[in-house]
């Protein structure tokens, strides 16, 4: 363990842990927009300078590793200053159309435009005008918003593996785009979208629904493959309008692209809405009632078992479906009909 | 299942999700695990990020290979001959864990006999994988101070599943790669509740916790349970309900949440199976090709619509909670199957559809879940075995002994057997079968998603250039593929990700649908199907 002093608190870390991640243990707030633990620090924002006993110049905490009987300063009027001009050269180009911006509520930049009372800008000249449609269903790129914090390049890198995007160009000309500036041609993951933390990357799908925060939350599990992803439903009137994971889960809130972007299929008008019933071999299946219904299953299913034997009866169980729904399926075959004949299709 | 099962006496995955990324070594065998479990895939890539070794053993250049040391490309349906061999290399190279399988196995020194035969260069006459390349990853598997295997569907779908998966767990066992951090043998489930299906006991053999529906004492104990007599007959297998719907011995089939019109290999017979019935239920969201059969459709709860729990390949159990109301008239499943049997017998259901009583029901049946109940559940879950009600869950099995009796692992001997079904001059191609990441299973549901149906709308078939220029086909043309079984049209996708004289089409696709070609041949253990490799022919469509 390392023994630190942060605004004049004694602080335990352990070994290895940096500035940053140590007052963060500490819960002292130091504002970054460029990094997520999840991934290596990268230093580029700039918001989390820190003065440090015996250094000269601030330094950034995010890239500085805490070390034995270090005194660290993380707010002063000094230190306020400099962070509240680097946040005020950002929105010197940046729309200034957060009435509009998908991102306003859950936006890190306009989080500290507010926290720094950013009314004026000092700053005025050229904004960049780099933003593009992608011929793609799932991510919108409106990279005037981008403020080059690197965190989607970097998760496409170090977590997915991918490296589907870079930044291209240097100062003022500074992007990020797939290699050539093409269209993004990915595995659509969404990864960069959940940790842009402003509108520069957003869900094509999620465009004129409702912000976050409007909606409800349901903490629940995906429905797709066996790695059992963490999810939390977003809804607004009774309809799923976003999906996001929680980055403390134990997929640590990573999803792939029919985790976070198949969810469509809930609100089709395909869904099936009523019992039906096939009232003759070769007719059409007709809507029923559900008591009709019900009684027309288990009175067929008993009559089968009483004429051929309670093996002449089967069900096909399902992987997709709950645990309890499963074990009362079974049971409703063993201990009701009388048969073992109880299967899914997935059992291998 | 039926094979580990067999050997460790517990089919699941030994290991957990969380420890891949400290693996100092990974074998991924028989599983495209980017596009299938593109989550667990990110611990994979981490750990060769952190210096692990990857081997991967798959006949399709999959997306994985990019990022291994080292890649053997089998034939399809060779898994068993290239496991062999690489564990024949260990023995003779002593790289075997001597204290491992001293204490903690029986059957080594029968099964390592067995393996006399099993060089690499006799593999690689089987597999066409290079001798030196079998040696290198036995060399890489055994020496990493520990090692996990990763296998799915690729080495299960064949008529020797249950073989593979006994080969695989042999080699985890001489390298004593169970029962520790970081290591296993680990079977990734490619549906979200594929193991909690098989723990509540949807298996014709054993009732919830894997307890022999054969048994007197477990029968005994179902029977007190459950206030019913109890029948000590097995019953059928999935694959077995085909054969006797067609010879009218079944006669009433339920099925919920399942599309096997589709999803079951050699899906002609299938449906003429589901034909013969004199009385088929289906219950799902969606018209499905399965649903059009029926005689009755019930319309169910979507995952966002109900509350209950699904178990996940790392035998975690997780709550699934109701975010919005079902569409229409729509019902959940839970209350529907308990309508249906308090009809059938009100004895029989259960006293409420309350998922949380019928959790505790469950709990209180099989002991790996007596600890957990909804109050625990909230958060991350818990894995079993958890069974006390302080137990914070298991995240890797056997580290002390084997459920088996005796404690020990066992080993089994594994013989060379070829595919049912191998290519000839009329038949001259293999096709293997799977998914592709923007769809799932017959994508019922992904195709209804307007975004990933938008960038994967078509079916196509993989076939190599070097095939294609034998044949005069060009990227995209629509070709003809068929089987001994049917025929199917769709596109060409001219790619080096399959090998020469291997073909690959996902079975997503209703309109050239992969199982109107592949084999309903049987595994004569798990009766597992053989989806993975069967003969084709590919021609040009006629215009």
């Amino acid at each position: 363990m390392i023994n630190l002093t942060i605004d004049d608190k004694k602080i335990e870390a352990p070994d290895g842990a940096t500035v940053l991640e140590a007052a963060r243990l500490a819960r002292i707030d130091i504002p970054t927009l460029c990094h997520d633990p999840r991934m290596k620090p990268f230093g580029a924002c700039r918001l989390c300078i820190v003065e440090i006993g015996g250094l000269p110049r601030p330094v950034t905490s995010c890239t500085t590793p805490a070390t034995e009987g270090m005194v660290v300063v993380t707010t002063n009027s000094k230190l306020e200053r400099l962070r509240k001009t680097t946040v005020e050269l950002l929105l010197s180009d940046h729309p200034n159309d957060c009435m509009v911006c998908i991102q306003a509520g859950q936006c890190s930049l306009q989080e500290l435009a507010y926290r720094y009372g950013l009314r004026e800008n000092r700053f005025k000249g050229a904004v960049r005008q780099h933003n593009r449609v992608d011929n793609n269903p799932f991510i919108m790129r409106e990279q005037d918003k981008c403020v080059l914090c690197g965190l989607c390049v970097r998760v496409c890198d170090e977590v997915e593996g991918v490296a589907a995007i870079g930044f291209a160009n240097r100062g003022f000309e500074s992007d990020i785009c797939p290699p050539f500036k093409k269209d993004l041609d990915c595995e659509f993951c969404g990864q960069c979208v959940a940790v842009c933390p402003t509108g520069a990357l957003s869900g094509k799908m999620w465009a004129g629904q409702p912000r976050l925060e409007q909606t409800r939350s349901t903490e629940t599990t995906c429905t797709y493959c066996g790695c059992g992803c963490n999810l939390t439903l977003h809804t607004h009137a009774d309809k799923v309008v976003r999906v996001t994971s929680r980055p403390d889960n134990h997929n640590r809130g990573w999803l792939c692209v029919k985790g976070r972007f198949g969810y469509e299929f809930i609100a089709s008008p395909e869904r099936l809405t009523t019992p039906l019933i096939r009232r003759q071999k070769g007719g059409p299946l007709e809507p029923a009632g559900w008591d009709e219904t019900l009684d027309l299953v288990a009175s067929r299913l008993t009559a089968i078992r009483d004429q051929h034997g309670a093996d002449a009866v089967a069900g096909l169980a399902s992987a997709r479906c709950t645990n309890e729904e499963n074990y009362l399926f079974q049971k409703m075959f063993r201990a009701g009909i009388g048969t073992n004949n109880v299967d899914h299709c997935a059992r291998y | 299942m039926a094979g580990l099962a067999t050997k460790f006496g517990s089919g699941a995955m030994t290991n957990s999700v969380e420890g891949i990324s400290r693996n100092k070594a990974l074998f991924v065998i028989g599983s495209n695990t980017t596009e299938n479990h593109p989550i667990i895939a990110l611990r994979m890539k981490e750990a060769v990020a952190r210096g692990a070794q990857l081997i991967v053993a798959d006949p399709r250049r999959i997306p994985l290979v990019k990022f291994a040391t080292l890649w053997l490309r089998h034939r399809p349906g060779t898994d068993s001959a290239l496991l062999n061999a690489m564990m024949q290399v260990i023995i003779a190279e002593g790289l075997e864990d001597k204290d491992f399988i001293a204490a903690r196995t029986e059957g080594f020194a029968e099964f390592a006999e067995s393996l006399v035969k099993f060089t690499p260069e006799f593999a690689e006459e089987v597999t066409g994988v290079p001798a030196e390349d079998i040696r290198r990853a036995a060399r890489i598997y055994a020496g990493a101070e520990n090692a996990g295997i990763y296998y799915a569907m690729g080495i299960t779908q064949h008529t020797m599943g249950t073989n593979n998966v006994m080969a695989v767990g042999n080699l985890a066992m001489l390298t004593g790669n169970l029962g520790k951090d970081a290591a296993g043998v680990n079977p990734l489930r490619g549906q979200n509740n594929v193991q909690g299906a098989c723990d509540m006991g949807c298996l014709p053999d054993v009732y919830p916790g894997y307890q022999k529906v054969a048994l007197p004492a477990v029968q005994a104990k179902f029977e007190k349970a459950w206030g019913k007599a109890l029948s000590p007959r097995p019953g059928l297998t999935a694959s077995e309900m085909t054969g006797a719907m067609l010879e009218g011995k079944l006669r009433g089939l339920y099925i919920f949440g399942e599309n096997p019109a589709l999803s079951d290999p050699n899906m002609a017979h299938s449906i003429k199976a589901f034909n013969a019935l004199d009385f088929l239920v289906v219950q799902d969201i969606f018209m499905t090709e399965t649903a059009e059969l029926a005689d009755v459709v019930l319309p169910s709860a979507s995952f966002a619509e109900k509350n209950g729990t699904f178990t996940c390949s790392e035998r975690r159990v997780q709550r699934v909670r109701a975010a919005v109301s079902p569409p229409g008239q729509a019902r959940d499943d839970l209350s529907i199957i308990h309508a249906v049997c308090s009809r059938i017998d009100p004895a029989a259901a259960t006293s409420s559809a309350a998922p949380a009583e019928i959790f505790a029901e469950v709990a209180a049946l099989w002991p790996n879940m007596a600890g957990m109940g909804y109050d625990r559940l909230d958060g991350d879950g818990l894995q079993w075995p958890c069974p006390t009600a302080d137990n914070p869950g298991t995240p890797f099995l056997f580290k002390d002994s084997f459920p088996r009796e005796g404690g020990k692992a066992v080993f089994s001997v594994v013989p060379h057997v070829l595919s049912d079904e191998l290519p000839d001059s009329e038949y001259p191609f293999v096709l293997t079968t799977g998914r592709e990441l923007f769809h799932y299973h017959t994508g019922t549901m992904t195709r209804k998603s307007k975004g990933l149906d938008a960038v994967a709308h078509e079916p196509f078939i993989e076939i190599n250039p070097s095939d294609a220029v034998g044949l005069g086909i060009k990227d995209a043309e629509m070709l003809t593929v068929s089987s001994r079984r049917g025929a199917i049209r769709l596109k060409a996708r001219v790619s080096d990700i399959v090998p020469a004289k291997v073909v690959f089409i996902p079975f997503h696709y209703k309109e050239a649908a992969a199982n109107m070609l592949t084999s309903d041949a049987l595994d004569p253990i798990c009766k597992i199907m053989e989806a993975k490799v069967c003969a084709v022919r590919v021609e040009k469509a006629a215009a």
